[in-house]
């Protein structure tokens, strides 16, 4: 008995530190970003306690500013649009007979699989040989691009939790095609399409290769731009603006946690 | 309200090569509480769904009040139709799912609210009408659709299959409500089900269908008594089948050499003559059993012996597999009035008589013929 009571404590122990180690992994490096983003000097040496680099970052950064909006609008434009476009595409694969269909599918999802420096190679071939301007607008395509085939998946995973028959029934009570779709296949997935939703912010916020391939003059975007700063040396004003998204990340999380839990209980 | 009558017309229908509706004809009566009974993958409920407007038949033309609605959407037909898995919308209330319907037809709002009300009293949801789905167990579930169907006052409900995701005890709750809701609004059910006690307990009348053919239309007490052929006697209910040669035939009775039990006698429910080969349903009810050798007053029973091959106490009765000494095996079973008093209970490999009344079996072939 006292064996197996030493045993489990062991393992606890082990289970214990295994969990300890990774939230190190995962957050050391967050912490001490957010520990140098208030930092006095420039170094790597924590000089003393100081606001100075949210001075520099909200008073003395316009260029750092201008590429934050920048991947504001992108990332907005290009999840909306590839919602909409995801999850029409999303009823038609599933719900919808056509020839082809399966090549549709497996084609949509090629982006997921494809690495992105091909994804940004054949992108910027192809705005060239279109002769487009590079800027935001083909940042924005570029991203609609990527985003569209995870909208996609997320969407049909919630479609696939309903049987064709409520399609039926709505029909039967008297709803066109119309009625249905606007009024009993949408609603029915708005968690999905708002999770993909998220999921497009997120990933076009994050996007560097890609972006670098298509990206044009004044089209900067903050992960283009913070490597470009790599260069002079990183301003730790960096550090502050990193604090400040993190902070608004974790609360947008909460916040559509408790949304989705108040939305469908 | 007055319920509507349907009228299928030879109707066909082929998936691909395969045929899976050959050629139906049937008349359902307004008001009648129809079903639809056969196997799986018998086409009840592609028929169903013809009627509904869901299937468009190869061939052969459905009427609805002696009209034709082969040419016009389920929404035009004045049917509507209940799904197997409720296909309720999740994302809105008991309320708002029966106010479906209404609410695209842009009635006026007190009136949806006291329509709603209504239907949603018939099918005894009052107190649920804020939920959603989810919070629904499946019987609650399947009677929001029921309300949301009923409250577009069709002609006609379709039943595809309601009952089959609920549990035993639920089926049978469920059943009775169908039943009295049916009662109220005295419109046309056609109920498709695979399970024959269902069907029975219920209905006016039912089809009995097997690989796209109708066997047999007839109330649960003609399906019963006078199958139309051996599928249907075994389908509904159990059914010992008895095999043999017509030997002589009299005023009303004939003598039948079978290979496994030796001489009956047969009632005449068909016409026989010599020498035909005949297939007898008698059912395992009719069949007395004892361990003492019955006194028989009259020539018209039938009386064989055998051994218990298998007992199963069920309660109120119990159910018997016995052998006769060719090996032929016989479903009966002995009800328990007075368990202890009847008789000193019969056991397992105990010597049994079995007899049964010359009325009580039934022809249902004559030379491989219905």
């Amino acid at each position: 008995m006292k064996d197996v009571l030493v045993r489990s404590h062991i393992k606890h122990r082990i289970s214990g530190s295994f969990f300890w180690f990774t939230m190190l992994f995962f957050y050391a490096p967050l912490l001490v970003l957010i520990v140098f983003s208030f930092n006095e000097g420039r170094s790597m040496n924590f000089t003393g306690f100081s606001f100075k680099w949210y001075k520099v970052l909200f008073f003395d950064s316009a260029k750092l500013w201008g590429s934050f909006y920048n991947t504001l609008l992108i990332a907005v434009t290009s999840a909306l649009v590839s919602t909409v476009i995801g999850t029409l595409g999303a009823i038609g694969i599933y719900w919808y007979n056509f020839k082809m269909k399966r090549y549709l599918e497996v084609v949509s999802y090629l982006p997921i699989i494809l690495p992105e420096i091909i994804i940004g190679v054949s992108m910027l071939m192809f705005f060239a040989g279109m002769n487009m301007p590079l800027g935001l607008s083909t940042i924005i395509i570029a991203h609609i691009t990527f985003n569209i085939p995870y909208v996609l998946l997320i969407v049909i995973a919630r479609l696939s939790e309903f049987d064709y028959s409520i399609i039926e029934a709505a029909h039967d009570l008297g709803a066109t095609e119309m009625d249905t779709l606007l009024k009993v296949i949408i609603p029915m997935c708005i968690p999905g399409i708002l999770s993909g939703f998220l999921m497009a912010i997120t990933l076009s916020v994050d996007d560097f290769v890609i972006t670098f391939f298509v990206t044009g003059p004044g089209a900067s975007t903050l992960p283009l731009h913070i490597y470009s700063m790599l260069r002079f040396g990183l301003s730790p004003a960096i550090n502050a603006l990193s604090v400040i998204l993190i902070v608004g990340s974790l609360a947008m999380a909460f916040m559509s946690k408790k949304l989705f839990k108040h939305m469908f209980n | 309200m007055i319920g509507g009558t349907v009228k299928v017309h030879n109707v066909s229908k082929n998936f691909g090569t395969t045929q899976v509706l050959k050629d139906i004809k049937l008349e359902i009566n307004a008001g009648e509480f129809f079903s639809l009974l056969g196997p799986s993958g018998c086409g009840k409920t592609t028929l169903l769904r013809i009627i509904a407007g869901f299937e468009i038949p190869t061939s052969g033309d459905i009427l609805l009040d002696n009209e034709s609605v082969i040419n016009k959407a389920p929404n035009e037909r004045h049917v509507n139709t209940i799904f197997q898995n409720y296909a309720l919308f999740p994302h809105l209330t008991v309320f708002e799912n029966v106010a479906f319907s209404l609410r695209l037809k842009k009635i006026d709002k007190n009136i949806i609210k006291s329509r709603v009300a209504e239907y949603v009293n018939l099918v005894r949801l009052q107190e649920h009408i804020n939920k959603y789905p989810a919070q629904l167990s499946g019987g609650q579930r399947q009677r929001v659709s029921i309300a949301r169907a009923l409250i577009n006052e069709p002609r006609v409900l379709l039943l595809d299959e309601p009952l089959s995701a609920l549990d035993a005890k639920l089926r049978q709750d469920l059943l009775m409500e169908l039943d009295r809701i049916h009662d109220i609004i005295g419109i046309t059910f056609i109920y498709v089900t695979h399970d024959q006690e269902e069907a029975m307990s219920v209905s006016d009348r039912i089809a009995v269908m097997q690989e796209g053919n109708l066997l047999q239309v007839g109330t649960p007490f003609e399906i019963y008594e006078s199958p139309a052929d051996m599928f249907v006697a075994d389908f509904i209910g159990a059914s010992n089948n008895i095999e043999g040669k017509v030997i002589e035939v009299t005023e009303n009775r004939a003598y039948i050499e079978t290979p496994d039990i030796g001489r009956i006698t047969v009632d005449l429910d068909k016409k026989l003559k010599a020498s035909d080969h005949i297939k007898v349903t008698l059912r395992p009810e009719k069949i007395h059993i004892s361990k003492k050798a019955p006194s028989l007053d009259s020539p018209k029973w039938n009386c064989i012996s055998g051994k218990v091959d298998q007992m199963v106490y069920t309660g109120s009765h119990t159910r018997f597999i016995i052998k006769t000494e060719h090996g032929r095996v016989f479903k009966t079973f002995k009800q328990h009035a007075q368990y202890f008093t009847d008789e000193e209970p019969i056991q397992w490999e105990d010597n049994v008589y079995m007899w049964w009344h010359a009325d009580d079996s039934f022809i249902v072939e004559v030379n491989g013929n219905r």
